[in-house]
């Protein structure tokens, strides 16, 4: 599974990097007199409502899904790991504050908030990243917290303050390394969950605007053309479909080396 | 019982304040004046004071939430911008919708999900065990968002035998029903499966075969039982996400639910209205994971709640 996972990731990571660069079309350019073409050998996936390369547009949109992947999860770990670990580590005051901030943005189904936030500030790239990072750090949160309070009791940490490491060094340099392979497995499951929730927030029209090529919004379009234009729907959902797998498979597969005995 | 009944009733009271306290933080995240939004550019100055009145921003802050809260704990969720209704008659005219996709969609799941996970246990190891979990491995990782114009592709303009979208009939509930209770049923599957498996090696199990049942029967009249424990749970906390998935089924479907009024209502920068159906969603969610948590004792009288 893990093989087949990070296959998928790579191949998608490739496509995105050079695709663009090798693709005979520009994803903006539009052709209407051949607008909705099914698949053909020259346009294999098919021209879309306007006329453009539906292939170019997937590879471009494959931008989109990794970099929003990549900069929610970027920001999702990096603030989790930062309040966990405060919070498991110091204990007190400071953990039940912060366990209730977690409990109440738990509690909060997450796509909700995702909209809700984007509904208020704005439909743009840089608004989903940033609504989906405002969801995303509490599963780091809690996790790490919970890795946090382990390692404060472990031999090496006492070692280290008794040797008179101060707060700040002990929690970056002992408590946090500890929790990485599990942030590193929460990372790789939550870049499948950013990708969704970004191609979610695009199909509703609240994610990436138009005309930048967005999985979510090229599903979106397709939802006019079910009758005359399948392919429109086909595809997109595929690359997203399959994307995710990759991620989700990988990051099963990471469990299983760093926890075996999860592995079934 | 009582007493874990009281504490977990407790614990949920800051939650229920925090969720309401978020959500009415939101149209403070507005950029810029919200009544210059809803309104837009071309709004007088006048037009722009007068729905800033009507919203009461143009109140203190603390004077803002008191009433608010206290309008949320009394049903009163302000007046739609775009209706000129009450938030909550809004949201009530359109619940029952919601609410009749989200159990058929828990139905199907379950009516797919239960018998496919005692069969895949029972036939362990299998062409129909494997069959059976990769198909429930594709509904998990399949988007409703994807799921559902596909269905509709099929079912709908290729066969012709459901309608694409709207409602009337109990056939435009099909194509709604499945696509929001396909990932549901993925999961259940897997869940039932692992269970049955994990009751079938304890000892009541073992003592029931040596009295001589056979296993299938040792499944259905005893293993299986427990084995809904977990299931009951899943079942529980997923009707949070499927609550939520209503958001983008009721979308691909037009179907009439609160969650289409919410997309609709953004659209229409009807803040009032996206707030109360933020609201609403969300309190119901953190109350249904409430009702999940204390069934736990119905189904196994084992779990003590001390």
């Amino acid at each position: 599974m893990i093989r087949v996972g990070l296959v998928i990731v790579l191949v998608a990571v490739l496509a995105a990097l050079v695709g663009p660069a090798l693709s005979p079309y520009n994803p903006a350019a539009q052709e209407l007199a051949r607008r909705l073409e099914p698949p053909t050998l020259s346009h294999p996936f098919g021209l879309d409502e306007l006329g453009r390369d539906i292939l170019a547009r997937l590879l471009a949109g494959a931008r989109i899904s990794l970099l929003v992947g990549l900069a929610v999860v970027s920001v999702s770990s990096v603030v989790g790991m930062l309040v966990g670990s405060i919070a498991g580590y110091f204990g007190g005051r400071v953990d039940d504050v912060i366990s209730r901030v977690v409990d109440i943005l738990m509690a909060f189904p997450g796509i909700l908030l995702a909209i809700a936030l984007v509904a208020v500030l704005g439909p743009s790239l840089t608004n989903v990243v940033l609504a989906l990072s405002v969801i995303g750090w509490v599963g780091y949160a809690r996790l790490v917290r919970g890795q946090a309070l382990r390692a404060r009791e472990l031999d090496f940490v006492h070692a280290a303050r008794a040797l008179g490491a101060g707060s700040p060094r002990v929690v970056l340099r002992h408590v946090l390394p500890s929790a990485f392979p599990a942030v590193v497995v929460q990372s790789t499951l939550g870049m499948a969950g950013a990708i969704i929730a970004e191609a979610s927030l695009s199909f509703l029209g609240l994610g990436v605007q138009p005309p930048t090529p967005s999985w979510g919004t090229m599903l979106d379009a397709g939802r006019a053309h079910l009758f005359d234009a399948p392919h429109l729907t086909i595809f997109p959902g595929l690359a997203i479909a399959l994307l995710v797998l990759g991620f989700n498979f990988l990051g099963d597969g990471l469990r299983d080396r760093v926890d075996p005995k999860l592995a079934k | 019982m009582l007493s874990y009944l009281i504490r977990r009733l407790v614990l949920t009271v800051p939650v229920l304040l925090g969720v309401a306290t978020l959500v009415f933080a939101l149209i403070h995240l507005v950029p810029g004046d919200p009544a210059q939004s809803m309104l837009g550019e071309a709004a007088s100055a006048e037009e722009v004071t007068a729905l800033r009145h009507t919203l009461g921003l143009d109140r203190p802050l603390l004077a803002q939430y008191v009433s608010f809260m206290g309008g949320a704990v009394r049903g009163d969720l302000g007046t739609s911008f775009r209706y000129g209704t009450p938030v909550a008659r809004e949201i009530k005219s359109r619940l029952y919708r919601t609410v009749q996709l989200a159990l058929a969609a828990m139905a199907v799941a379950l009516v797919f999900a239960i018998p496919l996970g005692i069969v895949s246990a029972v036939l362990r190891g299998t062409f129909v065990d494997h069959a059976a979990m990769t198909l429930s491995l594709v509904g998990i990782s399949m988007p409703n968002f994807w799921l559902g114009p596909l269905l509709a592709i099929l079912f709908a303009v290729r066969l012709g035998w459901l309608p694409v979208a709207g409602t009337g009939t109990l056939a435009h509930l099909v194509l709604p029903a499945v696509t929001l209770g396909a990932a549901l049923a993925a999961i259940l599957a897997r869940m039932t499966r692992a269970s049955v498996l994990e009751e079938l090696r304890e000892l009541y199990v073992l003592a029931a075969r040596a009295r001589g049942l056979s296993r299938t029967r040792a499944i259905v009249r005893h293993a299986f039982r427990n084995s809904l424990i977990p299931v009951v749970t899943i079942v529980g906390l997923q009707f949070g996400a499927v609550l939520t998935g209503t958001i983008i089924t009721e979308t691909i479907f037009a179907w009439p639910g609160v969650g289409r009024l919410l997309i609709q209502s953004i659209s229409f920068r009807d803040y009032p209205l996206v707030q109360g159906c933020i609201l609403f969603i969300s309190i119901t969610y953190v109350l249904m994971n409430l009702v999940t948590d204390l069934t736990y004792g119905l189904v196994d009288p084992r779990i003590r709640f001390d």
